[in-house]
């Protein structure tokens, strides 16, 4: 039962389950006998009832009980009243143990074996149940059995809905009814049962459960329960495209190694040692199946024809949300190219849930070569100066026009009804820390929905200070808090070519390149990467981030500076290895090497279940301080890095230089030393 | 009822106690009187058990009110005897006191009536009903009456209004959970309130004030509808926690005809009797119990008790006069209508009993002094109940049976001073045939035309009048709402005086039933009455042993459906 008091045991008792204790050890001792020895004699059977009935978890015993009927079934052949009889005895003996115990695993999952029999009445079942459910109404064990019941009965699922109707309405503190009411509902919505077209069904759902939540906020189940439902409301099941680099309409500009000429005012300027650049989807949600026959290009690009496509995922899986492939092309033959993409031209992209990417899309952008002008030279990046300020006029962000497929779904209407409606309820529950984070995850999600931009980002103010005060009020949730207004904050940024411009700098150093500056903005997570594909130096500078995650999206990047950061492993640096056009890393001033327990370890690659390190140079050079460094070993290996600062971390010294320059020899700045070579 | 059987003489003729009445107090006191150890003789005029709380058929209940009502009953058949001087006592006569005024009673399918007219068992002051954490529960699990009554669950309560909606009154988690009238902002601030209330109660039962929520001292002092308006709760739910949780009978918002203003802490407490009530037995639907057949059915559990601890009970027994001593003018005894002189120590009198103000001018000082608690005391201010009862075809809510509402002041006609509660019983508790209800209503006032008014108001809300009367009267409009209504059969309405109990040396005089919806304050004036009589003897102290440790079960809360 809930919310009992534990008492604290008096002598009495204990004398008592110590004789119990006696008691249980000689039975279970003979029990024991019994079953090695294999004897189903009835003795044997009325012993292991008298166990099961004090400790109705000795799994042993239960097993042993399926044996001995298994034993006794096969011996009387088929006298169907033997059979019942040998099987009631079975549930009567659960029944007495359930008395005992009615949370007991084991005794739940005999009777689960003995109604599989099919020869026992299942009517009796849903009266057991009842009583059961009306001595402890959240117990989950008979929750699960009425579901194994249910499903063996003909009952209607709308009949199990109506029975937690009945259960909540007596007390809507009840996980387990609340659970049944989701599993139950998402089967009608996805057979679109008679009235449960989840555009009629859902907002009544929001209605009951408003009703649990304002009676008493502080009471979880309701607010699962709405988690549940917000989930259903936001998630449109087929994967969309949510954004592509290059993007539809655009104009890139290639080039091979070094710098370009003239090309000051062009907006993307990519410039590849080996005539190579990358295309970039990102869908919704995590996707497989994205190959060159799903996705097909039209170009007189030369030499595209077999295409590889690669997940981009730091879980090293097959299905990830950006997929990349690298298109080639030839810097000497300056010319312009009309690239046209088709996503989903044949089945197969599939979401990791077995929903099929449905709608085709097409997009077209021009490649633009250029001459190759060879003067490239490997000057410093500063984070300082060399900046000019962005003219947001000289060019559009088209970058930032989300793929309208989103707003395409024939049933978009009611779920953008339905959030408007929950903004509006929640706006007065403005005294409970969880109705203001349902309230701030709300205007999150209907921000996503907004296609009209004349309203688009107006509340992102209204968020960041919800999230503001949270972290106030509830200390010990501040970092979820904090990395929630970072999230929202990034999709502020985000929101508008106006907003993301202020952000946006020119760097004179390297070909002009467009730097995005994000610093010193207490970020401690990164977001909003799908709009961001197309940068190219990136600056996070002075934030609270911990780790890149997110950053591997954005394969264009070749400048990032994480310097003054709270990075305490390059095991959090992780997704960096996906970024192959890196060339510029500045993680000083972080906490790199602090903590000697790095916890990330146990998630990610390690010496020990890795053996190629081994296999290359460094590691069979020099096994120390691989095993030492491992973490940055496996991060900085797969870099191609021009440039790095490591200074102001616990890990930086002589030793780790040295074992940088040997992992990285073709480094050439190393904290802002030029190396000698 | 008047020609008396004649009676063989009661034997033993001295007692420590004699009682006339058998209502709840009388009953309550016998029970605990012999319980420890005294002698008591316990009378009743009348041929049933219960007096003003007894639950009869409708022409007993009829002639009941008839005989007790104001047209005076004829004067005594002697006439008024100069206090008479046999042996060494003075003998007063008594004048029975009408409680009863403006009785009015009208049959409207009187065939049906009949036919089923002892299948009825109506109360007399009702509407009252009994919450499961009352005292006078307690009391019943400790004297064991408990054994002798079975009780069942108010299925619901409502608020009703000029509008004829009765709306549920939230009064529990899951009541407000599936409230449909109120806001989801309304059931916040609801439940908000209540939490408050129990952290509260939590904080002074554990004495560990500093984790808790506690009302302040300041608070608790102040009028509780302040405070609620302090919590910033609207007024439709604040007329809920006032007049259908807190049961209180004035206006709280108008300091002109507010008898009782109530302070926080005494709202707090009517919240925790509430509160408390709803969890006590697991198979109690919510807050109040009725006891099946009737509530005459609870001073006869408490006359049973006593009888097993040898109290003698005579009914149809009225005493004619009191016997006082001569030289002292100290109580001895009283001459029973069978003309037997029976004595005791001390004297329980029902509220009806009194002393002829012609007979004690020919009394000594003394002697008046011992009946002073018997002399109709003049009140400026009377406050009466106007009480209805209607026999209904039908219910006044569709699938509820046994449920009570209320209408707070105000919510009927802008004059109503103060709240009517009606309550609806059903065939379920054996009170009448199947398919009829009864209704309780009652009311307080000043005097009988406002209570009466407001009475007809609350039943013209309520039911409606078999179809013949209604073609006459009003043929021009016949809404919706009317025909869902139920039919009314059979209506009483009179008005009750509301007599306190007054406590002598020797002899005391119990108050009559009160305005009140359960038996608190009546039970309380006998404990109190039983105190002064007893001394520090312990109430019930034998009866605490081991056959009423499962009080749980043996309370018997039945849920029928």
């Amino acid at each position: 039962m809930h919310g009992r008091p534990r008492k604290a045991s008096n002598p009495e008792e204990e004398a008592a389950s110590a004789a119990k204790a006696v008691k249980l050890r000689s039975l279970q001792s003979q029990f024991m006998k019994n079953h090695h020895d294999k004897i189903y004699t009835e003795e044997a059977i009325e012993l292991s009832m008298k166990l099961l009935e004090i400790n109705p978890e000795a799994y042993t015993a239960w097993n042993y009980r399926k044996l001995a009927v298994e034993d006794s079934l096969s011996r009387i052949e088929s006298d169907p009243n033997l059979v019942n009889s040998i099987l009631d005895e079975e549930l009567r003996v659960v029944e007495s143990a359930l008395r005992q115990n009615f949370k007991s695993y084991g005794a739940w999952h005999h009777r689960k074996w003995v109604l599989s029999k099919g020869h026992s009445s299942i009517e009796n079942e849903l009266k057991l149940l009842d009583k059961f459910q009306r001595l402890d109404s959240r117990n989950f064990h008979a929750w699960n059995y009425r579901r194994f019941v249910v499903e063996l009965t003909n009952r209607s699922e709308q009949d199990e809905l109506h029975y937690t109707d009945d259960m909540i309405n007596n007390n809507f503190s009840n996980y387990s009814a609340w659970h049944n009411r989701s599993v139950l509902l998402s089967s009608l919505l996805a057979q679109n049962a008679d009235g449960f077209m989840p555009n009629e069904r859902i907002p009544d759902e929001y209605d009951l459960v408003h009703s649990a939540i304002f009676t008493d906020p502080d009471d979880q189940s309701g607010w699962f329960y709405h988690l549940w439902l917000l989930d259903q409301t936001l998630n449109v099941e087929t994967p969309l495209l949510t954004s592509s680099w290059p993007s539809h309409g655009s104009t890139i500009n290639l080039s091979g190694a070094g710098c370009l000429n003239g090309s000051s005012s062009k907006f993307t300027t990519f410039c590849s040692e080996s005539g190579s650049f990358p295309l970039i989807l990102y869908f919704d949600q995590a996707v497989g199946g994205v190959s060159s026959s799903t996705v097909t290009i039209d170009s007189e690009l030369k030499g595209n024809e077999d295409l590889v496509w690669e997940p981009i995922s730091y879980k090293n899986s097959q299905v990830s949300c950006v997929w990349v492939t690298h298109l080639k092309y030839v810097s000497s033959d300056p010319c312009e190219y009309k690239v046209k993409i088709r996503v989903g031209n044949s089945p197969g992209i599939v979401s990791s849930r077995g929903h099929n990417f449905r709608a085709p899309y097409e997009f077209v952008f021009t490649a633009h070569v250029h001459d190759t002008v060879k003067d490239s030279q490997e000057g410093i990046v500063s984070w300082t100066d060399g900046f000019d300020i962005w003219d947001a006029k000289s060019m559009d962000l088209n970058s930032l026009i989300t793929l309208d497929q989103l707003q395409a779904e024939i049933d978009f209407k009611w779920r953008q009804e339905a959030i408007d409606s929950e903004v509006e309820c929640f706006g007065i529950l403005s005294d409970s820390k969880i109705g203001n984070l349902t309230l701030a995850r709300l205007l999150m999600a209907r921000e996503a929905m907004l296609s009209d931009d004349a309203v688009k980002g107006v509340r992102y103010e209204e968020i960041l200070q919800l999230y503001n005060d949270l972290m106030a009020l509830d200390s010990s949730h501040y970092q979820y808090y904090k990395d929630e207004h970072s999230v929202a904050f990034l999709h502020k940024v985000t929101s508008s070519s106006e907003s993301l411009s202020r952000h946006l700098f020119r760097y004179r150093g390297m070909n002009n390149l467009v730097c995005l500056r994000l610093n010193n903005l207490s970020l401690s997570r990164i977001a909003s990467v799908e709009k961001l594909l197309f940068v190219q130096m990136l600056d996070l500078s002075h934030n609270e981030l911990r780790s890149t995650e997110g950053l591997e999206a954005m394969q264009l990047l070749s400048c990032l500076n994480l310097s003054h950061n709270k990075i305490r492993s390059f095991s959090a640096l992780d997704s960096l290895r996906h970024v192959k056009q890196l060339k510029v890393l500045d993680v000083s001033d972080n906490h790199i090497g602090k903590h000697s327990v790095d916890t990330t370890r146990y998630l990610c690659s390690s010496p020990l279940s890795n053996s190629e390190w081994s296999q290359d140079d460094v590691g069979r050079q020099n096994p120390g301080l691989v095993t030492k460094y491992w973490d940055a070993y496996f991060v900085l290996r797969d870099l191609k890095l021009k440039q790095l600062d490591i200074a102001g971390n616990e890990i930086s010294g002589n030793e780790f230089s040295s074992f940088v320059l040997q992992v990285v020899p073709k480094l050439v700045w190393l904290d802002g030393q030029k190396l000698g070579n | 009822m008047i020609d008396l059987p004649p009676y063989p003489p009661l034997d033993p003729s001295n007692y420590d106690l004699i009682i006339v009445g058998t209502g709840v107090s009388e009953s309550v006191l016998a029970a605990a009187a012999s319980s420890s150890g005294s002698s008591v003789l316990h009378l009743d005029p009348n041929p049933f058990y219960g007096s003003h709380f007894a639950s009869l058929s409708l022409p007993d209940l009829t002639s009941f009110l008839h005989s007790n009502s104001v047209s005076p009953p004829p004067p005594p058949s002697s006439p008024p005897l100069p206090p008479s001087n046999n042996h060494d006592f003075i003998s007063v006569d008594l004048v029975n006191r009408s409680l009863y005024s403006s009785v009015e009673i009208s049959s409207f399918e009187s065939e049906i009536l009949e036919e089923h007219s002892r299948r009825f068992n109506v109360d007399l002051c009702s509407p009252r009903v009994v919450f499961c954490a009352d005292e006078s529960i307690n009391l019943m699990l400790k004297s064991g009456a408990n054994n002798y009554v079975e009780f069942k669950s108010i299925d619901a309560s409502f608020v009703g209004d000029s509008s004829g909606e009765l709306r549920n009154v939230p009064d529990s988690r899951a009541a407000i959970f599936k409230d449909k009238s109120l806001t989801l902002l309304e059931k916040n601030q609801l439940m908000k309130f209540f939490k408050l209330v129990q952290s509260h109660l939590a904080s002074s039962t554990e004495n560990d004030d500093t984790t808790t929520v506690k009302i302040s001292e300041e608070d608790m002092e102040s009028p509780f509808v302040d405070f609620l308006t302090k919590m910033r709760l609207p007024p439709k739910i604040k007329s809920i926690i006032l007049y259908a949780i807190a049961m209180l009978d004035y206006d709280q918002d108008n300091m002109e005809t507010c008898r009782q203003l109530l302070k926080t802490k005494e709202g707090i407490a009517r919240l925790a009797l509430y509160i408390t009530s709803m969890g006590r037995f697991s198979n109690a639907l919510g807050a109040l119990i009725y006891p099946i057949y009737g509530q005459g059915e609870l001073p006869q559990a408490f006359c049973r008790r006593a009888a097993v601890k040898g109290c003698i009970y005579v009914l149809r027994m009225p005493i004619t006069a009191l016997l006082l001593d001569k030289e002292t003018g100290g109580y001895k005894g009283v001459k029973l209508a069978s003309g037997q002189e029976i004595f005791s120590q001390k004297l329980i009198l029902d509220p009806c009993v009194t002393v002829g103000l012609e007979s004690l001018s020919s009394l000594t000082d003394q002697q008046n002094e011992t009946l002073s608690v018997l002399v109709p005391k003049v009140m400026v201010n009377k406050e009466k109940i106007a009480r209805g009862i209607c026999v209904i075809r039908g219910s006044v809510k569709a699938d509820v049976s046994n449920a009570l509402i209320v209408y707070p002041p105000k919510s009927l006609f802008p004059e109503q001073l103060t709240a009517i509660r009606v309550l609806q019983l059903g065939s379920g508790l054996a009170v009448c045939p199947a398919d009829m209800h009864v209704l309780y209503l009652s009311t307080l006032c000043d005097n009988d035309d406002q209570g009466i008014k407001s009475l007809l108001s609350a039943m013209s809300n309520l039911v409606r009048l078999p179809d013949r009367e209604n073609q006459q009267s009003d043929s021009v409009v016949e809404n919706d709402t009317c025909e869902a209504k139920p039919i009314l059969l059979w209506r009483a309405l009179y008005v009750q005086e509301l007599v306190k109990g007054e406590f002598g040396g020797t002899i005391s005089s119990m108050p009559s039933p009160d305005g009140n919806l359960n038996y608190n304050e009546i039970v309380e004036s006998a404990l109190k009455l039983y105190e002064q009589l007893m001394g520090s003897e312990e109430l019930f102290k034998e009866e605490t042993s081991v056959e009423n440790t499962t009080e749980e079960n043996d309370d018997g809360v039945d849920i029928e459906d």
